[in-house]
Formats: C-alpha cells, structure tokens, sequence
C-alpha cells in the first residue's frame, strides 16, 4: 500500500547526527571552531597537511580518473565492454573478478559450481588476461584490479601481459587492491592465514618500489569496511590503521619509507551522509599527513599525500524503485568529487539485482561525466573549505578516528585486533544499529520504509548463464594439453620453494605465470605452504 | 513455554558478504530463536549435515553471488535424500523474481530479496514453524 511517511521523522523533536551518530548542532557559527588555526588545522590546498586537497590546483589541473570497475562473464565479453567505456569517455580501467578468480580457484574447480563469471569475470590463466587485455595498450591505459588474496598471481599475469606488449614495467601504472586486512574485517575473501598473506602483500610493494615504480601495489581500503555496515568514523579509522600496519610491514622488510609510502593509494566509499563523506575525506588526508611525517618521519611529500579512489555506497543501492539509485549515485558521487577523490566509481542503477547493463553503466558514467564538465565544482579546489559546519566536522572525525586509532594501538596492532575480533565485532553492532533504524522508521529510505509503489516496473538486466562457464572450462582443458607440463611442474616446486623461504615470491611467480602455470595450481601451491584460514564466527 | 525455534543460518558457496546473514542470526536470536551460523563458503553438503547434527527446524540461506540456482536446488536434493524435508528452508539475498518462483517450486518456502524487514521474516518463521508442528 503506498504511503507518505506524514510524520517524517517528527522534525520538531528529532535528534540530529550524521550517519555515524556524530551529534549535529541547529546550526554552526564561528564559535564552533574555537582555537581553529588555519595554518595548523588546514592548509592549503596542495599543502601540507593537505586537508584541502593535495594538489594546489586540484581539478583545475586535471580531473578525476573516471573508472567504472567492470568485468562479467568471460574476459572476451569483458574485453568488449572495456573497449565500449573508453569509447564512452571512461578515462581508467577497473577490473572486478568473479568469486572462484577472488579466491584462488580455476574456473573448472568443483568449488567454482554455478559461480563463473557471476560477480565479476573469470580469469584463470594468462591466457584470460591476455585476452582481457586484448586491443588495450598497457602503458596507455591505467588498470586497477580488484583482487587480493591472490593479489601477486594476477599482478604478475597482468606484467606478463604488458611485457608481450612490449611495454616498459617502468611506465606502465595503475593499482593493485592487495589489501588483505580489510578481507579479514569485513570483505572476508581471504585464502591463507594473516601472516603469510602480509608477506605476500609486502612482496608486492617490494616488487613495486624496485620494478614497477609507477604503479600503486596497494590500494588500503575503507569501501568494503564501510559496505559491511560500518559507521563513517570506522572506515576511516580502521583503513588508516591498516595502512599503519603495512608501512609497518614494508619497514620491516627494509624498504624506506619515502621508497615506498608515495605509492600507498587509498579506496574510500561515497555513502549517503553528504557532509560527513566530505569531512571524512579531508580528515583522512589530513591524518595520513601527520602519520607520516611525525609517525614514521617521512620526508618526501609525496609521502605525505592521501591519494584515494572512492566508490559510491554500493549498499545504499534499493531493490525498490531503482531510478532512486541514479539520484543516490549522483549526489554521492559530488561528495567524493567536493572531497577530492583523485578517481572514482559511480554506480548504476540496477546493481541491487545484478552486474550492471550497458545502459545502466554508461548513465553511470554520464553521472561523472555531468557533474566534471556542467557544475563547475571542479573550478575551485575544496570549494567548501572554510564551511563552520564541515571545518567543524572534519575536527570531529579526525579526533573520533584517533580514538579508534589509539585503541587498536594499545591492542597491538590491526592483526592483534583482528584476531581479538575487535573491528569485526564494532562493524556487526553498526550495521545491526543501522538495519534497526530501519526497522523502526527512525531511519527514513525513500521507496524501502516510505513512500513506497504499489507497482514495480521491471527493469532490463544483464543476464549471466552457465554458458559463460562451460568456455572457460573449456579453454582450461585446452590449455592444459598444450603447456609444458614439465614447465609448469618444475615452476610450481620453484615456487613454492620461494614461499617457503622468506624471499620474495614475485619472480618464482611470474615464472610460473609464463609457463601458463595456473592461478588455482598457483593458489594451491601457496594453501600447500601457508596452509588456510578459518574465521572465528562472530555474530 | 514452548522450546525455542532452532534455526541454522548458512553462508553457502564462494560469497564472503555476511552483513545481512549476521544481522538475520542477531534478529533471530533477539526473538528468542536459537540461532547456529555456519560461517563462510558452505557446501551443500556441509549445511545439509549440520542442520541433521544440530536438529534445527529452519535452514536459512544467504546468498547474493548469483549461484542460488545452483546452490538451492542441490540443498533441497540433499533434505529429501535424508528425510528432512519437514525442515523448513528460506532463502535471503539476490534472487531474481523468476527464480524465486523456481525455488519456490522446488520447495522453498521463502525468498526475501533487498529491503526485507526483519519483522517480516521473524513472523514468517514463528508462524510457519507452529503450522508444522
């Protein structure tokens, strides 16, 4: 039964706050930035701390990186939509896998059953990447590749590629998720236990910060924390004390700091709140500056520069009436471009309910593509600087992520934490506080909990049948007849001699890459070394 | 007082995102249900033989990866192989409406997709587990 929500909230009384519970003042005047001091609190805008951007004429200068992650099915049909968004306008390429790729197995292993090509595109080989690839000039083109327990396999499938193109390892760019902490906190697409899986991660940044210098080996992120129903305050807390407990890592290792921290990226979600998605932004660079030059005395600035790609709230996407989601995405989508997002991700409309259609990503598109070039937001750098209420706000979230901060300090660090199932247990009270508020109305969701239709118009959808599964299956066997089979053995002993050890894995796993070794027997060989990892269930 | 619903909540197959299948087992439990998470990447098998071993009245499955059609149909195979089907079995996350009516053929007895409310599927529960008995 359709109906208007009459008592929206009963403005009169209701209490405000932000979508993490900060509590929001009737209004904000100077007196809420009492001993603000611009020069300590703010910056410039490209200057330290860079609360206000990290580039002095920010979109001035260069817009955004608009890039739509993308993948389905095959890599052939993804191939053919990677050509269809450069066409449109798109500037980088963002590549999504599907489960069984995610999680080390081939497409043609039991555990893969009715999972190909479903949330993403199957890649099991070389052979997919470099059909994925195919007609895309590697040391033109930017990729960023979602992909983390099995990181370093598919980073060196893509080097494969760009080196039978012929491309420089020393030009090509573009970014690696390979962030293993937050799998265990909240995206759960994790193979080995936290150590081992560190190792691999900072093999990674290692390999990097010697050979391919322009490419970002990490991308920390807050996107998928946040998606797990975690409250703003958390996702930027929780992200940069992952990103502490890399350059942890990385140091260890023997790497300095200013060798590898300019290429650490960061990946931020792009929820509803608008203010508050602002401020955290701004928070964060601002943080992450003072990090690492009083932290971990880093000296170059490029060190001290929080460089993110931001994605917008995939979970705030409604099954009911979709067209909303366009609106959502839009206005998501400028609270990341008013934050200084360096790139970012724009929804579409029907991803409730599937991988997106032709039609729906490329209004996605056109979302960025509207906001860059008609709402001349992007003429003034942080053009909502020196607002009391989001100067304000950023002070806030800067001090409630500290606290967080701090406490998982005193745990021990973020693996300490994690095992103590600390950020898991505050990410489930979140998001169960928040399913709440749903429930009982305090929260409103246009077309969920209020003003609802009694008729649903069925949209269009990108369909994925079992089709895409038997080709892979198909090329698998295929390519198993006709590889070096002894290559490939003699390639997996190497490796998982190298695992063993405490080298890095990088050039045993490259080589096993070009014997078209593939990523399951890849994976397998790391489960063979470094064993599993269950969680302990938490509720 | 009547002995407390028992209800096994599984993630099935490679999908790791368990916010809504945590929040259910919260809900439940909260109404006074007896709730056992299977945790991640489940096996039919697997789900079928812990809900033999902890002797649940309802199996809950969460999945949002698309393999539901894969998926549900072997779980269903499985409770009639061992007899279970009395076991009441719902199904939560990104199922297509003309799946859901599939699944629901095969003996399903409900799907909830986005935007259901935890009220609804207590009262689903609640009432369809007394109507078995």
């Amino acid at each position: 039964m359709a109906r208007t929500l009459g008592d929206a909230g009963a403005v009169a009384t209701k209490r405000f706050t932000t979508l993490s519970g900060i509590p929001l003042e009737a209004v904000y005047g100077p007196e809420h930035l009492e001993n603000f001091d611009p020069a300590r609190d703010l910056g410039a805008p490209g200057e330290f701390p860079y609360t206000r951007g990290i580039h002095r004429d920010m979109y001035r200068g260069r817009l955004w990186t608009m890039r739509q992650f993308s993948g389905f099915a095959t890599p052939e049909e993804t191939n053919r939509r990677y050509h269809y968004l450069l066409e449109q306008g798109q500037t980088g390429l963002s590549v999504a896998f599907d489960l069984p790729t995610l999680m080390g197995f081939d497409a043609d292993h039991p555990n893969s059953l009715g999972e190909v090509g479903k949330c993403g595109v199957s890649v099991s080989s070389l052979e997919d990447m470099e059909i994925l690839f195919r007609g895309i000039p590697l040391e033109r083109v930017t990729v960023s590749m979602t992909i983390n327990s099995p990181a370093a396999i598919l980073w060196a499938m893509y080097l494969a590629v760009a080196e039978q193109q012929g491309a420089d390892w020393s030009r090509i760019s573009g970014t690696l998720q390979n962030d293993i902490l937050k799998e265990y906190i909240a995206q759960k697409e994790y193979i080995y236990p936290p150590r081992p899986s560190m190792r691999l991660v900072t093999d990674v940044i290692e390999f990097a910060a010697l050979r391919v210098p322009r490419f970002n080996p990490i991308s920390i992120s807050g996107y998928h924390i946040r998606e797990a129903g975690s409250t703003a305050v958390q996702e930027l807390a929780f992200t940069l004390r992952d990103g502490i407990e890399y350059v942890d890592w990385a140091l260890a290792r023997g790497l300095a700091v200013d060798e590898f921290a300019p290429r650490l990226s960061f990946f931020f979600n792009a929820h509803n709140d608008f203010f508050e998605e602002i401020a955290k932004y701004r928070a964060a660079r601002k943080m992450w500056a003072l990090i690492m030059r009083d932290r971990y005395g880093a000296r170059s600035d490029r060190s001290w520069k929080l460089r993110f790609h931001a994605q917008t709230a995939g979970c705030s996407l409604t099954w009911q009436q979709p067209y909303n989601n366009v609106v959502r995405t839009a206005l998501q989508a400028l609270a990341a471009v008013l934050g200084g997002a360096q790139s970012l991700h724009t929804n579409s409309l029907d991803e409730a309910y599937a991988l997106p259609s032709e039609h729906a990503v490329t209004l996605a598109l056109r979302t960025q593509q509207v906001i860059a070039h008609e709402t001349g937001v992007t003429a003034a750098p942080d053009p909502l600087g020196g607002s009391f209420f989001l100067e304000r706000l950023t002070l806030e979230m800067e001090k409630a992520a500290g606290d967080y901060i701090r406490r998982i300090d005193g745990m021990g660090g973020m693996i300490a934490a994690i095992e103590q199932c600390y950020p898991q247990r505050e990410i489930a009270q979140a998001s169960y506080e928040y399913q709440r508020s749903i429930e009982t109305g305090e929260r409103t969701i246009v077309g969920v909990n209020a003003f609802q239709s009694e008729k649903e118009e069925p949209i269009e959808l990108l369909q994925i049948d079992e089709a895409a599964a038997r080709h892979q299956e198909e090329k698998l066997a295929a390519l198993r007849r006709r590889r070096d089979a002894a290559r490939v053995r003699a390639a997996l002993d190497a490796l998982k001699r190298e695992a063993e050890g405490t080298g890095n894995t990088l050039p045993a796993i490259l080589d096993a890459v070009r014997a078209y070794a593939t990523l399951g027997e890849i994976a397998e060989a790391f489960r063979d070394v470094f064993g599993t990892y269950q969680e302990p269930s938490v509720l | 007082m009547e002995p407390p619903i028992r209800v096994l909540v599984a993630k099935p197959g490679l999908d790791g995102h368990d916010r809504g299948v945590k929040v259910i087992a919260r809900a439940l439990r909260d109404a006074g249900m007896e709730v056992v998470y299977t945790g991640l990447r489940q096996t039919p098998e697997m789900i079928v033989n812990a809900a033999l071993q902890e002797d649940v009245q309802v199996i809950g499955l969460s999945i949002l990866s698309g393999a539901h059609m894969s998926i549900v149909p072997r779980v269903m195979e499985l409770l009639r192989e061992k007899e279970m089907t009395d076991v009441l079995v719902i199904v939560g996350g990104i199922v297509p409406d003309e799946d859901a009516g599939q699944l629901k053929q095969l003996g399903v007895a409900a799907v909830y997709q986005p935007g259901a409310s935890l009220g609804e599927i207590v009262e689903f529960i609640r009432s369809s587990v007394k109507q078995a008995a």
